[in-house]
């Protein structure tokens, strides 16, 4: 499975509270969260984003609360895949339960520059900078959670196999 | 190969006799904890999976304590959704508003958890129960639905990190400062998918209330868990709350340990994490420029107990906030709250200008009860200072111990308690 979009770069400690505020927390629903997504540190993402656009940032995203409202609101704002050099373990956890794919790739992290067109390749973890003509190896998911990935989530999955 | 504190208790709730850092387990749960935020996602989530009844009835925890007393409509609908799943279920520990209280200071006050327990909770600071020699750790909704229904989660054994203790803390240096002093030196990633073990003779001089400040805080370096070794201080305090069995783990003479950091408490100082970062701390001695303040909050699943608002009353007592600061006091539980009343807490925070609130978490993650607009800085004993964490994307937070806090409500600015006029 590949994805390709432009990409919206971030540094080092993307919080959880800068991806989904909690004064947005009053309501589970999909749709509103991804409305407020990244607001407090990038007011222009929302109106700017399409489907399939990807998401790299540096050390530690994710890091903080263990809303799960933060991928969700990620993954409904329309962003395919989200590259970073590491995760926080909670949201690593929340991304693949709910079929956000995410990677670790400390060099993609590096070289890749916001606006860059990039392709991605789960089933071998291989990241494509068509802008800049590199390549770089990130990890290649496991496969049980490509199967997670691939159905949208654990809960669907789990839904599969019944 | 020898097993940390924390590789014993999943292997023990695996049924496993050995595991070693990396392997993937599944492993049974004592407790699955959710508040008012990440219960109702779970309980969608739940239906979802075609789930009936939950494992167990007296092992699920719900707690609405977020946005409870309910903020606004949206966040009375998420409760309302909480307690009709609790009342369905029948779940013993649901805790409504007039009983219940953050639930991190709730659930050992309650006696649901004691060492050797494994606990998840759909909140990051679920890690605070390593304060008693138990495996807790925070995870999101999907999680806790599954473990409702099954009472089970997959783990990674995770390495560790070990922290050997020595030492007794000075004056006016308390658990917090010990926690802000680590992240400070490792950051906040520091421990990322690590255990924190904390062992060494310098345990004995940390009181529970210390360790449960210190264990909450783990998440902030990044870790899995937070965990203490278990001595008299923590079988006195399991007995005097839970007729549940408990069970000690120790580590290994030969577990293995990434790296071993020591801590002497007697040099750490009283300590700051400025803005925005927990690991962006000065001890108050290296604050040069005054940091002028309009806010600040003592309570949280941090600094929100009997020992927080002792400290912070004997800095009060006969003095009196500064002029256009709002001090909020937050006791953490009813239980506390009745102890503050009872032992003339509220009557000298009132007398000195601060007012007392029902218990919440409130302003802490900008929920309500104490929000700031752009510009403001807040002096709060709680755990995050993130952009936008208590308001306004362009207000700040300090976070510090509650003898700080309530010596910077009095003198306007972030303070050392050193620094307050004698009486």
């Amino acid at each position: 499975m590949k994805v390709k979009g432009k990409v919206f770069k971030y540094g080092n400690n993307v919080d959880t509270d800068v991806i989904i505020p909690a004064r947005y927390l009053n309501t589970s629903n999909h749709q509103e969260l991804a409305k407020h997504c990244m607001e407090d540190i990038d007011a222009d993402f929302i109106k700017n984003v399409q489907d399939g656009d990807i998401m790299v940032a540096s050390k530690n995203f994710g890091c903080g609360s263990s809303r799960e409202h933060a991928p969700i609101a990620i993954k409904t704002a329309g962003i395919s895949c989200v590259i970073a050099t590491d995760f926080a373990r909670i949201f690593y956890r929340n991304a693949i339960n709910i079929g956000l794919p995410i990677l670790e790739c400390p060099e993609a992290a590096a070289k890749i520059e916001a606006g860059d067109e990039v392709e991605v390749d789960f089933d071998t973890g291989l990241i494509t900078n068509i802008t800049k003509n590199e390549t770089y190896q990130g990890q290649a998911f496991p496969e049980f959670m490509q199967k997670i990935i691939a159905a949208g989530g654990l809960v669907n999955s789990i839904n599969k196999k019944l | 190969m020898g097993m940390t504190m924390t590789q014993k208790i999943l292997a023990a709730h695996a049924g496993l006799s050995e595991v070693k850092p990396g392997d993937l387990i599944m492993a049974d749960l004592d407790l699955v904890l959710g508040n008012d935020i990440t219960a109702p996602v779970a309980i969608n989530v739940f239906k979802g999976i075609n789930a009936k009844t939950v494992f167990d009835k007296d092992k699920v925890a719900l707690v609405p304590d977020h946005f409870a007393p309910n903020k606004d409509i949206q966040a009375a609908e998420q409760c309302k959704m909480m307690r009709q799943f609790a009342g369905e279920q029948d779940i013993t520990n649901y805790f409504e508003v007039g009983e219940m209280g953050v639930e991190h200071a709730l659930l050992p006050e309650k006696g649901l958890v004691v060492a050797g327990d494994l606990v998840i909770g759909a909140d990051s600071h679920t890690c605070t129960y390593g304060a008693l020699g138990a495996f807790s750790t925070g995870v999101g909704s999907t999680d806790m639905a599954a473990g409702m229904a099954t009472g089970k989660a997959w783990f990674k054994i995770p390495a560790a990190i070990k922290f050997n203790i020595t030492g007794k803390m000075n004056q006016y240096v308390s658990g917090k400062d010990v926690i802000l002093h680590i992240i400070g030196m490792i950051g906040v990633d520091g421990a990322l998918y690590q255990s924190m073990e904390f062992v060494g003779e310098g345990i004995a001089n940390l009181t529970i209330d210390d360790r449960f400040t210190i264990a909450n805080m783990a998440i902030e370096a990044g870790a899995k868990n937070g965990i203490f070794i278990v001595d008299d201080q923590t079988i006195d305090y399991i007995k005097a709350h839970s007729s549940k069995e408990f069970t000690v783990y120790t580590a290994d003479e030969d577990a293995q340990y990434e790296r071993t950091i020591e801590i002497n408490l007697s040099t750490i100082k009283p300590t700051v994490a400025f803005p925005h970062l927990p690991e962006n701390t000065k001890t108050t001695d290296e604050i040069t420029e005054p940091v002028i303040i309009d806010q600040v909050v003592i309570g949280s699943c941090t600094n929100g107990r009997l020992s927080d608002f002792a400290k912070a009353a004997k800095i009060f007592e006969g003095r009196k906030v500064a002029k256009g600061i709002r001090t909020l006091i937050i006791p953490a539980t009813q239980k506390i709250y009745l102890q503050c009343m009872e032992l003339g807490y509220f009557k000298t925070f009132v007398e000195a200008g601060a007012t007392v609130s029902a218990p919440t978490c409130g302003p802490c993650l900008g929920g309500h009860m104490g929000i700031l607009a752009s510009g403001e800085r807040c002096v709060a004993t709680t755990n995050r200072n993130f952009v936008g964490r208590m308001g306004h994307v362009d207000s700040e937070v300090y976070l510090a111990n509650p003898e700080v806090a309530a010596a910077s409500a009095i003198l306007g600015r972030i303070a050392d308690p050193s620094e307050l006029p004698k009486l």
